[in-house]
């Protein structure tokens, strides 16, 4: 598979299929592993990352169900291309600078990805649409079950699996989940939420992981501990607070349904207009009026676009992605031009 | 006696070395012991056995915190401080009572639960033995029994080993 291969099919994450897809865009689990002995990447040598690096693509080599997947060389990618994966969700901002005996292993279908030396020696991830946080465990239960036949693990039956920062230590497991917040945001209750959350040691992040704003209503939710609690009890305990998000975003969506209908309709309907007629638009518009159109189509307030060819427009307007279906660098001007051109082509009003 | 390393002055610091499971006594001048406390990132932190010894004052607890260095990787706890990254998987053995405190504060647990790699659960009973080891070393190196310390290493050296072996046969 080439990179280019990927612009043939949605990134998992955006296919709006799986429970609670209204609300829940995808589920996901990281688990951080270690190498026995060898220094972590940060206080590791070229020649003892490369031994990481070799190793760990030869055992996943050895996985039998991930025969379907590409190994890249960070350092082989351009930075289109490292902009292109972190877009599509298949490794993180971090992975993408200093790119010596770094790589990333990725599943054809995307749901499955191992950064090589990223912060940790292993960082996989398994990324599903919607609100099946159980079943993508199990998938990167198997993953890391398959990977700890080949490799031996940095662990210590007292701290568990043992990771360069000590606050992933234990199950080296992050469960996070992408929410659509609309209705919480308008009707000003999402810090009353995120408030109550971070109380209960769970991280809010924005669309792009650590450090990025919340943008479009995004919100993803994840564990902040990871010693002391078994992997079921933390995915319960994500669950549990999803679960009441969930409700309360659909009760906000009800109440200005009901009591603000109008006021609901003219945003939604004016951020449609704005996409379908714009000629200059920049990202961060662009997913903003997106949300909302994704809401009107949540509501049935907005008809006759197809659900997939909208939730597909939030990747393709990417700068990466733009460059990567123009098949060109394009200046930032350059990208607000032909973004535009592409919403108005895929809303069907070109 | 003079000093082994510059042959000139006059041995006044006796050390006791564990490099690669070798013990060797080593008998230097003060200036030569001091100048290899600095060169030296060892198994047992030179520096903080000189720190017991002839007449290097003994350093604070703070000091000591800082000065001890992961075997295996050779960094420091004052470089995990700094840096707040840990070097490799065996800094948590090496920095083990300062990190549960702090493992403690950030999880509100010092204590695993959940899955383990398959093959440890059937060495588990072995690296609890080598845990213990461990915890004997700590205190005899403390104590500066020296000799006893060399003999728990050779016999962890030697339990790590098998567990290796064991490790390889398992996958074969």
């Amino acid at each position: 598979m080439k990179i280019n291969d990927l612009l043939n099919h949605s990134s998992e994450w955006l296919k709006g299929t799986g429970p609670n897809s209204d609300i829940v865009i995808s589920s996901r689990i990281r688990l951080a592993r270690s190498l026995s002995k060898l220094p972590f990447p940060h206080w590791a040598n070229k020649k003892q990352s490369e031994q990481v690096c070799d190793a760990v693509v030869e055992a996943a080599g050895k996985v039998g169900f991930l025969k379907q997947t590409t190994v890249f060389k960070l350092a082989d990618l351009d930075s289109v291309d490292k902009q292109f994966l972190v877009e599509r969700h298949l490794m993180s901002h971090d992975h993408a600078q200093k790119t010596d005996s770094k790589a990333v292993i990725i599943d054809h279908e995307e749901i499955i990805s191992i950064m090589v030396n990223e912060e940790d020696h292993i960082r996989m991830q398994v990324m599903q649409s919607g609100f099946n946080l159980f079943e993508t465990w199990n998938i990167g239960n198997k993953v890391d079950d398959a990977l700890a036949k080949e490799l031996p693990y940095a662990f210590l039956p007292d701290w568990g699996y043992l990771t360069a920062c000590p606050t992933n230590t234990g199950t080296g497991m992050r469960g996070s989940v992408m929410l659509h917040l609309p209705a919480l945001v308008m009707t000003r209750q999402i810090d009353r939420v995120l408030a109550a959350i971070a109380k209960l040691s769970f991280n809010t992040r924005g669309l792009y992981g650590e450090g990025t704003q919340a943008l479009g209503n995004f919100f993803q939710i994840s564990n902040q501990v990871s010693l002391g609690h078994g992997e079921d009890e933390i995915i319960g305990n994500i669950n549990g607070i999803i679960r009441q998000i969930i409700e309360q975003e659909h009760q906000a969506r009800e109440l200005m349904f009901s009591k603000n209908r109008a006021l609901l309709e003219d945003k939604i309907n004016r951020s449609f207009g704005i996409l379908k007629s714009a000629y200059i638009i920049s990202s961060q518009e662009t997913i903003e009026l997106l949300s909302l159109v994704r809401l009107g189509l949540d509501l049935g307030l907005i008809k006759h676009i197809d659900r997939a060819r909208l939730n597909d427009l939030f990747i393709a307007t990417q700068p990466a992605h733009l460059q990567k279906i123009e098949n060109k660098k394009l200046t930032s001007e350059e990208r607000d031009v032909k973004r535009a051109e592409i919403i108005r082509e895929r809303l069907g009003v070109a | 006696m003079l000093c082994e390393i510059c042959g000139k002055n006059p041995a006044t610091v006796h050390l006791t070395e564990i490099v690669d499971d070798q013990m060797s006594e080593l008998h230097l001048c003060e200036e030569c012991a001091r100048k290899k406390s600095q060169d030296m990132e060892q198994a047992f932190g030179l520096s903080d056995l000189l720190g017991g010894m002839a007449d290097v004052t003994k350093p604070e607890k703070d000091k000591e915190t800082v000065l001890v260095k992961c075997p295996n990787c050779g960094l420091s706890y004052a470089d995990f401080k700094k840096i707040g990254r840990l070097g490799c998987g065996e800094c948590y053995n090496a920095f083990k009572k300062y990190l549960a405190p702090l493992l403690k504060r950030i999880h509100g647990s010092s204590q695993h639960i959940g899955k383990s790699p398959a093959k440890f659960a059937k060495g588990l009973k072995k690296t609890l033995d080598i845990e213990e080891l461990r915890n004997k070393l700590q205190r005899a190196i403390e104590q500066e029994a020296f000799e006893e310390a060399a003999r728990l290493r050779d016999q962890i050296r030697q339990l790590e080993k098998k567990m290796d072996e064991e490790n390889i046969e398992e996958k074969e």
